[in-house]
């Protein structure tokens, strides 16, 4: 296949997120603006000016009409998809580092890190139809966990709230009571932080990824562990395939290791593994740099990468990706 | 009969007398382009007619796999298509670099299946064994051992050498090489695996060989055997060079041995060479047995 490289962003990149339908790309990196994109040839469409500071999360709704994004800034946005306008922003003590609408686009939770005397919380907001009735208070605030709060995502209808993050635990949270309902065994669970999260097209089970250089798949009900991959590097996204059952993890690499490895250029791939069968099946190089930002598109026909150079690459799969035998 | 130089009215062959390029052969007209359209499976034959740089005539049939790949979109997306652009995509000019397509084809490569891996080091270690037996005879002066290391390798080293012996057996090698030569299989056998004195020879040169080996460390990747002789021939008649390979990245490993058939040129080598800025890497060369002085 001949990935399209789009070079939008001077810096990182930090988080990639397709709509709904699968038509846009958004692309959130620390040169503080979000930028979209059209899915099928990677032309740009607009950047979202406004954010203070690296962003590092975002979510686009059902319609894609409206865009939420979190930034080290602390403030969270919402912002007209068209336009590109800000429609509300929402003030935190400390950067906002996860960003999820929930499922009917009326709610959504938001993570925000330690800083100073602040611990790390998960807030969930009620979104407005109309912008103008948006108010900035909070339904639910949840602490607890310590350590920054890397992920955090709505469960099954809406139930249930996911999140994981630095103490390498993954807890599921009662999203009316804020209670925690479960978390992850010590022993089968993560040992190193929690990069990324990632959840399967119908709910049912998600994908962890840590620095330990594994990533999990998890169920959503009853948080068992069902299955670990095992990489060489740690890995900073992962990505589930909603079409074949494919894990795709991107990572970077070990402050240790790089002195002594091959330095070509291009080296750092997407590796692809069988969901069941745990195997890796291969990798897709290309990138220059650590690889942030993994996203499938909701028709599985292709998926972007974005990478510690800048660059994000949307990959269109070639017909025999979709024969592959192990 | 001579024709009046009417400039304007040359019959074409003294045109064709008066060209500089008297291979101009725009009067002849070239057939048309055909294009046979594309057929039940797609594929389309362009045909075309044209002059090449010799100026003879070349056709040129191009064929063509048309494939219609048909996406279906949704409503919104099509609306979204027609979407006015925004914020810095504003002010793109046509040929911004801003979305490219890569130039490289990329592939999902496979991975290397474990169960195929290791078939690879079983091959590797049957050539070994193989090797040991057909080619070279793998024995180990200082304690006697065959089949087993090197002499750089053994794990008694501190046995001390045999020089001596040497220089008695070379005049009776001949000797030795004609009465056994009698008394041989009617197997032919090779003059290298012949008992007798040759192969103390052969050994005497390749140990002669390990203790004038030099080791190159610190050497830039895509240096090859050529350019090590090339570096150190200046030095003095080289006996083999072994450049370390990697056989999965076809370059090599950073470092090889050099071993020269005197050992003040080794010693030179060594001198004039460790610290060398070569290919924009400082050559690191010693001898490559700890010191046995």
């Amino acid at each position: 296949m001949r990935p399209i490289l789009m070079k939008g962003h001077e810096r990182p990149l930090t988080f990639l997120k397709y709509n709904r339908d699968g038509d846009l790309l958004f692309s959130c990196a620390k040169d503080h603006t979000p930028t979209v994109w059209f899915a099928d040839n990677g032309e740009r469409l607009g950047t979202y000016r406004g954010h203070n500071g690296a962003v590092w999360t975002c979510d686009v709704s059902r319609d894609s009409s409206r865009l939420i994004t979190g930034s080290a800034d602390q403030t969270v946005k919402l912002w007209n998809v068209q336009t590109g306008a800000q429609l509300y922003t929402f003030n935190f003590g400390s950067p906002a580092r996860s960003v999820d609408f929930a499922v009917g686009d009326k709610l959504a939770v938001i993570t925000t890190d330690p800083f100073m005397e602040l611990t790390p919380a998960i807030h969930v907001k009620r979104i407005a139809r109309d912008p103008n009735e948006q108010t900035e208070e909070s339904v639910l605030v949840i602490k607890g966990p310590q350590g920054r709060i890397n992920r955090a995502v709505w469960g099954p209808l809406n139930k249930t709230i996911i999140s994981a993050g630095e103490d390498a635990v993954t807890r599921i949270w009662d999203s009316e009571t804020g209670k925690m309902l479960r978390e992850s065994d010590k022993e089968s669970g993560h040992k190193k932080t929690i990069t990324s999260l990632a959840k399967s097209a119908d709910g049912s089970h998600f994908l962890t990824g840590s620095l330990d250089k594994s990533a999990k798949l998890w169920d959503t009900r009853t948080l068992t562990l069902i299955k670990t991959y095992v990489t060489e590097r740690p890995v900073n996204a992962v990505a589930m395939s909603p079409l074949l059952d494919h894990v795709v993890l991107g990572g970077g690499q070990d402050a240790s290791a790089v002195t002594t490895t091959d330095h070509r250029a291009g080296k750092f791939e997407a590796k692809f593994y069988d969901k069941i069968l745990q195997e890796e099946i291969g990798g897709v190089k290309g990138h220059f740099g650590p690889i942030n930002a993994l996203a499938f598109n909701p028709d599985g026909k292709s998926f972007s990468s974005g990478g510690e150079d800048g660059y994000v690459r949307l990959h269109h799969f070639d017909p025999d990706y979709f024969n592959i035998k192990i | 009969m001579a024709t009046e130089a009417d400039p304007k009215k040359l019959s074409w062959a003294d045109q064709m007398e008066n060209e500089d390029n008297a291979d101009d052969l725009t009067l002849f007209p070239l057939p048309p382009r055909q294009v046979i359209g594309p057929d039940e499976n797609g594929i389309k034959k362009v045909i075309e007619y044209k002059f090449n740089e010799a100026g003879n005539m070349v056709k040129v049939t191009s064929t063509f796999h048309v494939r219609k790949v048909g996406t279906k979109m949704r409503k919104g997306a099509i609306e979204r298509r027609s979407w006015a652009k925004f914020g810095d995509a504003v002010d793109e000019e046509v040929g911004s670099r801003i979305t490219m397509v890569s130039t490289e084809e990329i592939f999902l490569e496979r991975s290397m299946v474990k169960g195929r891996e290791v078939d690879e080091t079983k091959a590797r270690e049957a050539l070994g064994r193989l090797g040991k037996r057909a080619g070279f005879l793998m024995s180990c002066r200082t304690c006697g051992k065959k089949y087993d290391h090197f002499t750089c390798r053994c794990p008694y080293k501190d046995l001390a050498p045999q020089s001596e012996p040497l220089k008695h057996e070379r005049p009776s090698s001949e000797d030795g090489a004609a009465a056994f030569s009698e008394t041989s299989k009617n197997s032919y056998v090779p003059p290298s695996t012949r008992e007798g004195a040759k192969k103390i020879i052969g050994t005497d040169m390749r140990r002669r060989n390990e203790e004038n080996s030099i080791r190159v460390t610190n050497l830039s990747l895509d240096a090859q055997e050529s350019d090590l002789h090339e570096l150190f021939r200046p030095f003095g008649p080289i006996a083999r060079v072994f450049v370390a390979p990697d056989y999965r990245t076809r370059l090599n490993r950073g470092f090889a041995f050099v071993s020269f058939v005197k050992k003040e040129d080794a010693e030179r080598a060594i001198n004039s060479l460790n610290g060398y800025g070569y290919d924009n890497l400082i050559l690191k060369v010693e001898w490559s047995l700890p010191r046995s002085k």
